[in-house]
């Protein structure tokens, strides 16, 4: 498998304070993989800057064979924030018919995807008046307009029940399936299983980045979040 | 540029006004109102209301876009829509078109109601084309919305981009000769009064109320032109596609 991201000593300062002070990683095309870690530990500002919207302060980020944030990569990235950021006060189809204008999207590229995130019949629904789950979900699928050969997802899941979130994984993976690359963040390690491939990021620095396999294999723990533990405790002494 | 950003960005504004049917109601029929008001304080003195009626008619929009437009803007800001937008094959300049083309829309609409009201019922007068009131009204829409969007870019929250409103915009209504005529003003104020772009606006509409159409009315409507131009760069400067 090629990379589809590729991330060199990459620094980002924010507000005086270094968020990531020199990281590198790879990220496999054709795989759904995780990015985890404690809140506040950079997967956010990691993801921003693969999308291009980070203001970066050294490094290299190559995405898709193009450096992060190129014009010709903005219709092959489908980029989902952590707050969900659609038009509260237009309905979901409205929200989502002017992503796909934007995208100049194939038609009924905006059905499809409410399709994708279970939300067909709430249409016609204003997003303000959503759930926080249904909002985060219109979110989801204005990412997923436009068919983006690189899906980088900010916490897609959170909030949601559990038969959703299996729903969304087993999305997720179809498009892997297909050949899409998916970069998928969440600060909750159960959801670790469910990916190809993980990164732990903690305070900047990536613990590791390897399979859930070869987490297990690597720190004796059948458990990921104990993995995880042992690997903090590990990079402590 | 592209045609197809840009009106997806005209068409998504003008349906999340559509959506707000009170909004709507209160940018029409508040200068509706004001004007009416207008007309009755000076009932005995419909002169004055001649003198203020049409300046008035064509600056209505720009104190309604430029609140519209700032407070727009900040919550795209602070919404993450902006950040998103900014991933997109969007070009800045679609953005700034299709909030202007959008806008531009909303202010020929309301110029179009309260021109019916003020001078059918209210009685206004005007030696110049009337037509010209409503097109200079929509040219004073283009610049609230040009300076409201560069503006949003300096406040935080939604309270601040409000208080702009009178410090961007009363001076600037104060100033510009409709309350003391400009010859009558200190050298200073009216120092200051030159370097303020709704002094052009107000002697364009003042000129077609009068039907003085020369050299200087021609030059207050290039001032105005070349000041929404300024201000959409301004604007656009303040679009970033990397923030830290």
């Amino acid at each position: 498998m090629s990379g589809a991201i590729r991330v060199e000593d990459l620094h980002v300062v924010r507000g005086g304070a270094v968020v990531l002070p020199g990281l590198s990683c790879e990220i496999a095309a054709g795989s759904v993989t995780g990015l985890l870690g404690p809140s506040g530990g950079g997967k956010s500002t990691l993801l921003r800057a693969i999308v291009g919207v980070q203001k970066v302060a050294g490094g290299r980020i190559e995405v898709l064979g193009d450096p992060a944030g190129s014009p010709q990569l903005r219709a092959r990235v489908g980029y989902m924030t952590q707050a969900p950021s659609v038009y509260g006060d237009l309905t979901i189809v409205e929200n989502l018919r002017f992503f796909a204008r934007v995208l100049a999207a194939a038609p009924g590229a905006a059905e499809r995807a409410i399709a994708h995130v279970s939300l067909t019949g709430y249409e016609g629904h204003v997003v303000s008046r959503l759930s926080g789950g249904q909002r985060a979900r219109v979110s989801l699928a204005a990412a997923l307009l436009g068919d983006p050969d690189l899906l980088v997802l900010d916490e897609p899941t959170v909030g949601l029940d559990p038969a959703l979130r299996r729903d969304l994984w087993e999305l997720f993976h179809g498009l892997a399936e297909q050949g899409k690359t998916l970069l998928v963040s969440s600060h909750v390690m159960d959801e670790a299983d469910r990916c190809d491939s993980l990164l732990l990021l903690r305070e900047g620095q990536l613990l590791a980045a390897a399979t859930p396999a070869e987490l297990r294999a690597r720190t004796g723990a059948e458990r990921l979040d104990d993995a995880f533990l042992r690997l903090i405790d590990e990079a402590a002494s | 540029m592209s045609v197809r950003a840009t009106s997806a960005v005209a068409l998504r504004v003008l349906s999340q006004l559509r959506r707000d049917p009170r909004t709507i109601a209160l940018i029409v029929g508040v200068p509706c109102l004001l004007e009416t008001l207008l007309e009755q304080l000076f009932a005995g003195h419909s002169e004055i209301f001649q003198h203020v009626g049409a300046p008035l008619l064509g600056m209505f929009p720009f104190v309604t876009m430029f609140l519209v437009t700032s407070i727009t803007m900040l919550r795209e800001r602070t919404t993450g829509t902006l950040e998103r937008l900014m991933t997109l094959p969007l070009g800045k300049l679609d953005l700034l078109a299709g909030y202007g083309l959008a806008f531009a829309a909303f202010a020929a609409l309301q110029a179009a109601v309260v021109s019916a009201v003020t001078f059918g019922p209210l009685g206004l007068e005007t030696a110049g084309p009337r037509w010209l009131v409503g097109l200079l009204a929509v040219a004073n829409a283009l610049l609230g919305c040009a300076l409201g969007l560069f503006v949003s870019a300096f406040a935080q929250t939604e309270f601040q981009a409000v208080q702009f409103m009178p410090a961007f915009v009363l001076p600037q209504i104060l100033l510009c000769g409709l309350f003391v005529s400009r010859g009558a003003m200190a050298g200073w104020l009216r120092g200051i009064s030159d370097a303020l772009p709704l002094t052009y606006a107000y002697d364009a509409l003042a000129r077609t109320a009068s039907n003085t159409l020369d050299g200087r009315f021609a030059l207050d409507v290039a001032v105005v032109a070349g000041c929404v131009v300024l201000a959409l760069a301004l604007g656009a400067a303040t679009l970033r596609r990397r923030t830290a």
